[in-house]
């Protein structure tokens, strides 16, 4: 099914061109010491006495940087060092190699002056208290970042005007919805006024409007008040919603670093067209052009897949008017998750 | 400090959250060590008591090592649930906090059901202050609080100390409970009813005769040194919590480096 944006991400791309860049990795490298644990019991006694340790290289030579104001979809299969980077990133791991500066700091040598200037969402865990209600984790999250009380009174009632959180408030949060929990903790993370937010897969199991509403909401906070997001998630429509620049990692080394549209551009010529005829008459006999193909003909209505390098999009409607009467014609570009995974191809990941 | 109070409202307010599950575990808390108590009382009824100490002196100490340890089990209570933080994952949580991480870990857990044992402990404090052997003098008060916070921060070195080796093995270690509980255990009575070795090692290694058994002589008046020194022994709980603070601050950045 073809999906259409009004709004094209990456249109923001020259404006921004001139800005400071806030965060720096450069070179970063990780490893893990993984201790292997075979199957058995036999092993598993074995291993109890004598641990076998393999190296895992989790990144290996990570370099990028980011400007002030940007949405980065950060990308990759699982087990490809997303979370790590984003780990460094955070302050929370040191790295083995390499050097990452953010707005001036080194994450994990200033862990606590650095974090102050971070919002971190892991969407799969809360940082909500989760017997109390929502406000009340809000005013210890208040004493914790040490926020005066005038500005915590002004971010708070902004937010919850934007997330329309004021029903929620008093609310425990074992009582919430994954939704309501979500627009929560996203709040949570905010009213400290963070210049960066890390947001760790933020719309997985939500449903669709709530994905929605996240997704505006964080696109609203990037305009209105210039944080830098950056974005992990396998949701390829929050990439394509949001995401001005993707970075995609896989086996820990960065495989592509650009905007969403140059990665249309390169994979994404392919596209689809689907017509509608009137009267449903299956008499309508099917196109032959160079680079056109045909996926699906049912009484009334075809889709074909076509090449736009190869063919003129008004020649090939002109073809397709030619054979019976049009009713409608919708065309489609490739889905994100398509082109993504052409590209994990392409790298072998 | 202010913040470390913050956390304890917010936990406070979600334990009372089930209030039945927490009346019920008050209680049982309350009768469980005073099982053990009452154990005690049929001992000294049946045999007469332990050489060189009265019933009323055997219960002054046990009352001030059990509400030490309570305290602390309340209070501390991060530290004894910290594996669970890290298995979970949320001590990540923490570290992109702007806070020190022993407040943060003090903060994530506290277990107020232990209200049931101070409250014991109380109780036997308060039948063994009544006793006839103990003249109370103000320096005498100030010394039993003194023995209290002392064994306060045994325990809570104790479970630092504990908590830390999670970093290099993820689950807890069992043997530490041999001096959590089994310390608790040893110096609810007299230490010098032991063998030699483990009075020392618990008045020099894990300074519970210094916070208990030392300073019990001098409110018992049976001490041959000056009194300030017997006084002033509780303190010697500080000389431990330090290397168990630098332990668990070697353990914070071996964490942040193996991110296990």
């Amino acid at each position: 099914m073809a999906i259409f944006f009004t709004a094209i991400p990456g249109s923001h791309q020259s404006e921004r061109g001139d800005r400071l860049s806030l965060i720096k990795l450069e070179a970063i490298g990780k490893s893990f010491k993984v201790a292997k644990r075979p199957a058995g019991f036999r092993e598993a006694v074995k291993a109890f006495f004598s641990r076998e340790h393999t190296i895992v290289e989790a990144l290996r030579d990570i370099s990028f940087t980011v400007r002030e104001g940007e949405i980065v979809g950060y990308i990759g299969p699982n087990g490809a060092g997303k979370s790590t980077t984003v780990k460094i990133m955070c302050g929370v791991l040191v790295p083995d190699a390499g050097s990452c500066s953010i707005m001036g700091y080194t994450p994990w040598k200033d862990r606590v002056r650095y974090v102050r200037h971070i919002g971190v969402v892991f969407g799969q865990r809360s940082q909500l208290w989760w017997d109390v209600p929502v406000i009340d984790s809000f005013e210890l999250l208040r004493d914790i970042y040490a926020i005066p009380p005038d500005a915590y009174r002004k971010n708070l009632d902004r937010l919850a005007e934007w997330l329309d959180l004021a029903d929620l408030l008093r609310t425990p949060v074992r009582q919430l919805s994954l939704g309501q929990r979500m627009r929560c903790e996203i709040a949570a993370s905010l009213l400290h006024e963070p210049a960066i937010l890390f947001l760790d897969e933020p719309t997985i199991g939500l449903d669709a409007e709530s994905k929605r509403a996240v997704r505006q909401f964080i696109r609203m906070i990037n305009r209105e008040r210039g944080v830098t997001v950056i974005l992990t998630t396998h949701d390829m429509h929050d990439i394509e919603a949001l995401a001005d620049r993707i970075l995609m990692i896989g086996k820990g080394m960065l495989l592509y670093d650009g905007s969403l549209s140059d990665l249309r551009n390169r994979y994404g010529t392919r596209k689809t067209i689907a017509v509608e005829y009137k009267g449903g008459a299956d008499a309508v006999p099917p196109i032959d052009a160079p680079g056109v193909q045909c996926l699906s003909r049912s009484p009334g209505r075809a889709v074909y897949a076509f090449d736009s390098d190869r063919i003129d999009i008004t020649d090939l409607i002109n073809r397709l008017s030619a054979v019976g009467e049009l009713a409608d014609v919708e065309i489609g570009s490739p889905p994100v998750d398509e082109l993504i995974l052409r590209l994990y191809k392409e790298h072998r990941v | 400090m202010r913040l470390y109070f913050k956390y304890m409202s917010i936990l406070f307010k979600s334990q009372m959250q089930y209030r039945t599950s927490f009346l019920m575990l008050c209680i049982g808390q309350f009768f469980v060590p005073f099982s053990v108590f009452a154990g005690v009382y049929f001992l000294f009824e049946r045999f007469g008591g332990l050489p060189g100490w009265t019933f009323h002196e055997t219960a002054l100490g046990y009352g001030v090592v059990h509400m030490a340890f309570s305290v602390a089990e309340c209070f501390a209570r991060g530290f004894d649930a910290f594996p669970r933080l890290v298995v979970r994952g949320d001590f990540d949580r923490l570290l992109v906090r702007p806070r020190g991480t022993v407040v943060q870990v003090l903060g994530s857990n506290m277990e107020f059901t232990r209200f049931g044992r101070m409250l014991q402990s109380a109780v036997v404090l308060g039948i063994a202050a009544g006793g006839p052997d103990v003249g109370w003098t103000p320096a005498k008060v100030i010394t039993l609080f003194l023995m209290i916070a002392g064994g306060v921060i045994v325990f809570c070195g104790i479970c630092i100390l504990r908590a830390s080796f999670c970093f290099w093995t993820v689950q807890g270690l069992e043997v530490m409970n041999i001096f959590t509980d089994g310390g608790r255990e040893m110096a609810q009575y007299p230490l010098d009813i032991y063998a030699k070795w483990v009075t020392r090692f618990f008045t020099f290694i894990i300074p519970f005769g210094a916070v208990s058994c030392l300073p019990l002589m001098y409110i018992l008046d049976r001490t041959d040194g000056p009194d300030l020194m017997y006084m002033a022994m509780p303190l010697a709980s500080l000389l431990f919590l330090a290397p168990c603070l630098l332990v668990w601050c070697i353990g914070v950045r071996h964490y942040r480096s193996t991110g296990s």
